[in-house]
């Protein structure tokens, strides 16, 4: 289908483009603003082969609270950034071996696929399970994470825990003095406790 | 396959038209309004002022704990999804993995909560 091909190419163009301003953005903004745009144009991606699911998890979650996260971040740090880019040239080796590294493991995953061991294991997976075209995405992936990869599911809830009392542990500071409103406190209070009625004398003071 | 990319086909069409509209319009302003550039129509304005120091300023770190929870309270209802839609295949094991996924987290909930970190003082 030729509109199929051209929404593919047209994203994948752009996922790649946009992938590469985030890296060389002057502004760190703007480089976040090209992340999300990546993230669009991947969810494209992830819905030209099916994954409709994982589609819209991608612009809810990332679009939606990582992005965010990370302007925050950016916004956080009182970092000179024209200044951080000087160094820029110094961390090319480094970072120039991290992506060999992650090509070769590209290559290592789309060769043992090829090779036809990916397609062994699918192929053992669907047999307990209904054919691609009877189920639906969602379907399909909740009748995985809950049953068969029900650890791993576990282990993703006890990584979010730990996200979750890391980022109190590390950014919550108690400011001392500061006055808060107690609504239980307002509520139960009784005309007695701010009321006192003194029968003054003529004449006299109290 | 190719019947889920057809409902998918409005998307993509609207996702051009989008596009092609914002792209006209930034052209047409680009082409057809009067330009008269003038330092001062770029100056910042501050009530008369001159801006007293850059607008990006620190935000506060209270800020990155409220998105931080925000994102794993997304990701676990995102994870409630596909749970909820294979309820009936799943059966009871799926049940409890859930509800257990759901204890994890509940536990952390109730540390927040006493932690007091939902509040903004």
């Amino acid at each position: 289908m030729i509109v199929q091909a051209l929404a593919f190419y047209l994203f994948a163009a752009v996922t790649v483009a946009a992938a590469f301003m985030v890296i060389v953005a002057r502004n760190p903004v703007h480089s976040v603003l090209f992340l999300i745009l990546t993230f669009f144009n991947a969810a494209g991606l992830f819905v030209l082969i099916g994954a409709e699911f994982l589609a819209m998890i991608l612009v809810v979650v990332y679009v939606g609270a990582v992005a965010v996260l990370f302007l925050f971040v950016v916004m956080m740090l009182d970092i000179d950034f024209v200044e951080l880019r000087q160094g820029f040239l110094q961390y090319v080796p480094i970072g120039a071996v991290i992506g060999l590294i992650l090509v070769a493991e590209l290559i290592l995953v789309i060769g043992a696929n090829s090779a036809g061991d990916a397609s062994a294991a699918g192929s053992a997976l669907s047999s307990s399970f209904p054919p691609v075209s009877e189920v639906s995405n969602t379907d399909a992936l909740g009748r995985l994470i809950y049953t068969e990869y029900a650890y791993l599911f576990e282990a993703a809830g006890m990584v979010l825990l730990v996200a979750m009392i890391g980022a109190i542990v590390l950014t919550l500071r108690q400011r001392p003095g500061v006055r808060k409103q107690n609504i239980s406190a307002q509520v139960s209070r009784r005309r007695e406790d701010g009321v006192e009625l003194r029968d003054v004398k003529p004449g006299q003071g109290i | 396959m190719d019947a889920l990319l057809l409902e998918y086909l409005p998307v993509l069409i609207f996702v051009g038209l989008a596009l092609v509209i914002g792209i006209a319009l930034m052209l047409a302003a680009f082409v057809l309004a009067e330009n008269r550039p003038d330092p001062e129509k770029l100056s910042a304005y501050e009530c008369g002022f001159e801006a007293f120091d850059d607008a990006r300023k620190k935000f506060d770190v209270r800020f990155y704990l409220v998105a931080i929870l925000f994102i794993i309270f997304d990701l676990e209802v995102a994870f409630l999804f596909p749970w909820a839609v294979a309820l009936g295949d799943i059966g009871l094991y799926g049940f409890w993995s859930m509800m257990i996924f759901l204890g994890i987290l509940t536990i952390g909930f109730v540390y927040e909560w006493k932690k007091g970190a939902l509040e903004w003082e």
